[in-house]
């Protein structure tokens, strides 16, 4: 921490350490890319709408709900509600890390917060966490591979999606399960993790069960959020003891 | 459904979810200070979301899921880092697969 603030270090060297750390994420993300090209090609999309969704909504999971329900008989608004509902999350991550911007300008917020996907904040949380700032053009080198990565896949694979090998042999299904799991471990010294963790784990799976996906998402978040409100004040006298 | 409304969908789509991106910060933004129950709710935002995106998961999973996920916590508790977590993981379970199929 002291030598790195006293050396302060120019933009350039912000933006290339973000782009190293945008390998992972680009590297689990890969497969859903080109799994969504394929499978909205299948679903009847052309290569316009499905490049056009993940350049502008770049958001994996509600793009597959989006796609499945493209073919139902329903009204369009109802898909539009199904991928808001999946988004729903986001509205807690730019509450969490819209704290730690004020150095941002506003101009930067509104560009910044478009590419808030679900590494993009942990990792971010992640390096607050840490001690060390969110600058700009940290950020940035994080966000624009994996982004450039997500609208390239997609195009790829709404190109070429008959050509993916075998998916599940080489666990690629379940690549991104394992990631979100390694960025849960990651903030394991937070106090109150263990049961925020319980609370939420039990109230997706019920959630999932019962009401069914995309809800369990909103309902597992809100649980475990209602949870670390509710034990506030004995966590902070815990952590000034 | 149409090209056009298949079109309008995605634009609504998504400019409704740059406002989930961006709604939070605008909302929080407002308040000159956050109460302290928000803000302990909003630090464990990350743990909470997370976990709701694994659990199901997990519990849909075989056994070749869930060996791998208990692999990455328990490397994790071991202190491995995230490169780590997620290799271990992810060849526990191309074992598995291989070998319980």
């Amino acid at each position: 921490m002291s030598a790195e603030c006293l050396a302060e270090p120019r933009p350039s060297s912000y933006f290339l350490s973000g782009v190293r750390e945008s390998i992972p994420i680009t590297l689990a993300v890969l497969p859903f890319g080109l799994l969504f090209g394929a499978l909205a090609t299948e679903h009847g999309l052309s290569l316009f709408e499905t490049v056009l969704m993940s350049a502008t909504l770049y958001a994996g999971a509600s793009q597959m709900v989006g796609i499945e329900l493209f073919d139902a008989p329903i009204a369009p608004w109802v898909v539009v509600l199904s991928i808001v509902a999946v988004n729903f999350r986001h509205v807690l991550y730019s509450a969490t890390i819209g704290r730690y911007l004020d150095h941002w300008t506003p101009l930067q917020r509104a560009f910044g917060f478009f590419f808030l996907i679900d590494p993009q904040f942990a990792e971010a949380e992640r390096r607050m966490e840490n001690g060390r700032r969110i600058s700009f053009a940290w950020y940035m080198g994080l966000a624009l591979p994996v982004y450039i990565g997500w609208v390239g896949e997609s195009w790829l694979g709404a190109l070429f999606g008959r050509l993916i090998p075998d998916a599940h042999a080489f666990g690629l299904d379940f690549i991104l399960p394992i990631y979100f799991l390694s960025m849960v471990m990651s903030f394991r010294k937070r106090p109150l993790w263990l049961p925020v963790v319980g609370v939420s784990a039990i109230a997706s799976i019920i959630a999932y069960r019962t009401i069914g996906s995309p809800w369990h998402i909103s309902i597992g978040a809100i649980a475990g959020v209602m949870l670390g409100a509710l034990l506030a004040s004995t966590a902070t006298k815990e952590q000034e003891q | 459904m149409t090209a056009t409304t298949t079109f309008w969908i995605i634009i609504v789509g998504a400019v409704f979810t740059y406002l989930t991106r961006i709604g939070g910060h605008l909302v929080l933004s407002r308040f000159d200070r956050v109460h302290p129950r928000v803000e302990a709710g909003l630090n464990a935002v990350p743990a909470a979301v997370l976990t709701s995106l694994v659990a199901p998961a997990a519990m849909e999973g075989g056994p070749a899921e869930i060996a791998a996920l208990a692999t990455g916590a328990v490397v994790s508790f071991l202190g491995g880092g995230m490169m780590t977590i997620f290799f271990s993981g992810g060849a526990v379970l191309i074992a598995l697969r291989h070998f319980l199929s």
